[in-house]
């Protein structure tokens, strides 16, 4: 893992890089976090595909997880987390965003990243966040009609009483 | 499903129909070339499973083909989803170990590695000696009884149906094994947060060495059945190969990347658990195609047997899990003498601990891939977040790539080889 | 000395032999009926065994058990040799595979012939959980299977609802008859070979359980559509969605 004064050479040369490319929009890079001894860079959501260029051009070429978390009842409300690793030199680095449950709309990194695409998928139908460019924007793991995203604090768990001779016609929780 | 039929399809049937084939204009590499004497050909689009005798569990494809070579596949999962993290956000942390346990159901051991070794990260809890080598012991074994799985069932998908026997003969003593240290044959919460639950019984030890003993001469036996047969050298040479770099860029980890000359292994590359104590090779393929997954994964099982000698060697002494009563259960004999471990006793059976917040990830080398577990706490004894980042899931988009251009046989060879468990793709 | 008796209470219609003030709620109450029920009959029909006289109490009883050697010949032919459908859905999967392992072989028992047609198989063990997108495939091979047939429910998850009880998960009972239950997480192939040998007794003693009758168990087969039929028969109707 890169230590801390390493994350922040690499916020700082994001910062630069992508703030002088785009000198009105500012850096990509919110916030830095260390955390037992694991670094996190909270970016722009709008400039996730080009943050992760820049860090696969600094030897992270393999995405390893790309998942959703739902920060309910904290806004931004939703997060998208990049888990990124450098094999040469055995190094992991997340990036993470932060989208607005009114508009979860994110660039898919899929062209760039082929692993990306079944694990877009998911965090779309769990979490309702839109990939905008990914090339088979459906539900992966509920039914298609399915309506609803399971994964968000707010969905209900469901399930159903354990039916007994008694009670076999009842019903409870959430329709397909 | 012709369209006059359509009318007597009930909503489920027209449900089951559940991804739009594109028009043929936009399938890959389709065309209907009009032949000469006024036909006209198209591609067949064939769907396999999800209940089928040859894909691992319930994954459906739709396969592409043009004559018997397959053009494109499309894997539809979901069928064994069951919301297992959702289910673990409703629970306090030790009573998410089970849950997660049967997510990949073959490598449960690993799972609750991964979820465990994730929320003692967060927490900063210190996990004894003993109790990372005796959870080295379980994992390794639990990475030859998967292995010996999917050797069976591969075998089985090939035609070698005794070898499907053979492999269960030796899982049988494995179950042993792990029923003699947990009490339970699948599924076993050996381990806690902190370490393992129970240190391992007297006659344990002789009996895994019975097994290591055994364990090499049996796995030549297998080799020696398959490696010189010629069903299985035809079937399993030049298919389904894929290079390093493709696979690299799709994600794909474990024996698959390993067979394809990319030595990547996180028990040696990034050690966890006390590995970087033990000495063992990882064997790595130079072609990548089916015949080096198999041979790779087939060598996998000397080197685990390797390893659990090791560590029983040098097992060491001292406990099996945490000394920090916040976290672990103190043993029931103090309950009678101290009053700090009664109450530390009922707010771990009731509550359960209070992890501080963060969001941690932690990846591990499960017999599939790399298996990662992601944890977010917000403080309170019920995690926010799980997210198992499960290797099967990433490599199966894999599979399309390996398979196009090859015969359906192949295919399914290839699918065998991708050792996909479907409890760990839909979760 | 005479023996004064003080009268029964009366019985109400609808739970006989029981009092009429006992609340026909009441645990015990339930439990009668319940039992009864299972055993074919319905509590307010004229076919409940207590009220049929001689000749029909004959017949009803011979519908139930067998009289005939042939009966008792083809039911033991039947149990003895269960086509299994090749079907495993998750970790009972596993345990199903060590039950026709070596160890604790089912082909001792004559049921190692693993069929992957369910055209061809009679018995259907659905080993692991059933998630809502799978449950109309299962209903969909249960009625392609042919009469007689049986299912088993192998494991927690499709007995009840099991580990998981969430929004992803539909228990077996929901949408297909289940004629033994096996519970465990997962259970042990010994225990798996227990509910079939229970199964096996079941079809050996009674092939005609009046449950069936109850569950709409009977007449599932599914038959495709010929182009001269209007509509096929028994394939569910609009809108029935099978309880998935």
């Amino acid at each position: 893992m890169p230590d801390a004064t390493e994350l922040e050479l690499i916020a700082q040369e994001l910062r630069a890089a992508e703030g002088s490319a785009q000198a009105s929009s500012g850096s990509p890079v919110l916030e830095t976090v260390f955390f037992r001894g694991r670094a996190t860079l909270v970016v722009e959501s709008e400039r996730i595909g080009a943050v992760l260029v820049r860090l696969r051009e600094r030897g992270y070429g393999f995405l390893a997880s790309l998942h959703g978390v739902d920060y309910y009842p904290h806004e931004p409300r939703l997060g998208v987390i990049y888990e990124l690793l450098d094999m040469h030199k055995v190094d992991r680095i997340t990036v993470k965003l932060r989208l607005a449950s009114a508009t979860p709309e994110v660039d898919s990194v899929t062209p760039q990243w082929p692993t990306a695409d079944h694990q877009e998928r998911e965090v779309h139908d769990m979490f309702g966040v839109s990939f905008r460019g990914h090339p088979n924007p459906r539900r992966i793991l509920m039914p298609e009609d399915y309506e609803g995203h399971p994964l968000r604090r707010d969905f209900p768990v469901g399930g159903e009483p354990v039916l007994f001779t008694y009670n076999e016609g009842e019903t409870r929780g959430s329709a397909p | 499903m012709s369209a006059g039929e359509e009318s007597t399809l009930s909503a489920y049937r027209r449900r089951e129909q559940s991804t739009t084939i594109a028009p043929l204009e936009e399938q890959p590499r389709a065309h209907t070339e009009a032949a000469g004497d006024g036909t006209r050909r198209e591609l067949l689009t064939l769907n396999f499973g999800p209940h089928h005798p040859a894909t691992h569990g319930v994954l459906r494809l739709l396969v592409t083909l043009e004559g018997e070579v397959v053009r494109d596949i499309k894997p539809i999962i979901g069928y064994v989803h069951t919301g297992i993290e959702k289910t673990a956000e409703d629970k306090s942390y030790w009573k998410v170990i089970p849950v997660v346990e049967r997510m990949d159901y073959l490598a449960y051991y690993f799972n609750a590695m991964a979820f465990c070794s994730a929320v003692e990260t967060l927490a900063e809890v210190e996990v004894p000696r003993r109790a990372q080598y005796l959870r080295v012991i379980h994992l390794e074994l639990n990475r030859i009884a998967s292995h010996l799985i999917w050797l069976g069932t591969s075998a089985l998908d090939l035609g070698a149906v005794s070898i499907f026997l053979y492999c269960l003969r030796e899982r049988e003593r494995i179950l042993d094994l792990f029923e003699m240290s947990s009490g339970q044959r699948m599924h076993t919460r050996y381990f806690q947060v902190g370490g393992v639950i129970e240190d391992i019984p007297p006659g344990f030890a002789r009996k895994l060495r019975d097994f290591l003993k055994d364990m090499p001469k049996r796995a030549d036996e297998y080799g020696a059945i398959l490696n010189a047969n010629e069903i299985v050298l035809q079937r399993l040479r030049g298919t389904g190969p894929l290079d390093a770099d493709t696979l690299l860029a799709l994600g794909v980890t474990g024996p698959l990347l390993r067979a394809a000359g990319n030595p990547w292994d996180l028990r040696k590359a990034d050690p966890y658990s006390s590995y970087e104590d033990f000495q063992f090779k990882i064997p790595v393929g130079t072609v990548g195609d089916n015949y080096d997954r198999f041979a790779c994964r087939m060598a996998e099982m000397y080197e685990s047997v390797k390893i659990i000698e090791q560590a029983l060697d040098g097992l060491p002494g001292g406990p099996h899990i945490t000394e920090d009563r916040k976290f672990a259960l103190p043993p029931r004999h103090e309950l009678a003498t101290s009053m700090e471990a009664l109450i530390h006793h009922f707010k771990l059976v009731t509550e359960g601990f209070r992890v501080p917040p963060g969001e941690v990830y932690y990846p591990i080398e499960s017999p599939r891939g790399e298996l990662g577990c992601y944890v977010r706490s917000d403080g309170s004894s019920k995690p926010a977040r799980v997210h198992m980042r499960d290797p099967s899931f990433v490599n199966l988009q894999a599979l399309s790539h390996m398979a196009q251009g090859g015969y359906i046989a192949d295919m399914i060879a290839t699918v065998a080889m991708l050792d996909p468990i479907l409890g760990g793709i839909d979760r | 000395m005479e023996v004064r008796r003080e009268p029964l209470p009366p019985t109400s219609a609808a739970t006989p032999g029981v009092p009429e003030h006992v609340d026909p709620q009441a645990l015990g109450v339930r439990e009668l009926n319940a039992s009864q029920l299972l055993r074919g009959g319905d509590l307010l029909g004229a076919n409940r065994p207590a009220h049929l006289e001689a000749a029909d109490l004959e017949r009803y009883v011979q519908e139930r058990t067998l009289t005939t050697t042939l009966d008792r010949a083809v039911a033991w032919a039947r149990s003895n040799s269960f086509f299994p459908l090749s079907f495993g859905l998750a970790c009972c999967a596993m345990e199903q595979f060590h039950a026709a392992g070596p160890r604790l072989d089912i082909a001792r028992f004559g049921y190692e012939a693993f069929r992957a047609s369910p055209r061809q198989a009679d018995l259907i063990i659905l080993a692991g959980r059933v998630s809502i997108k799978m449950a109309p495939i299962i209903r969909r091979l249960y009625d392609q299977m042919l009469e007689p047939k049986w299912a088993i429910s192998m494991g927690a998850c499709c007995s009840s609802m099991g580990v998981f009880n969430n929004y992803a998960l539909v228990p077996a009972d929901k949408f297909m008859p289940i004629d033994v239950h096996v519970p465990g997480c997962p259970p042990r192939p010994e225990a798996l070979m227990h509910g079939v040998l229970k199964l096996r007794q079941m079809v050996q003693n009674d092939p005609d359980a009046g449950w069936r009758e109850r569950y709409h168990a009977r007449g599932t087969e599914e038959i495709l559509p010929s182009p001269h039929a209007a509509a096929a028969v028994n394939v569910p109707l609009e809108g029935d969605t099978a309880g998935a």
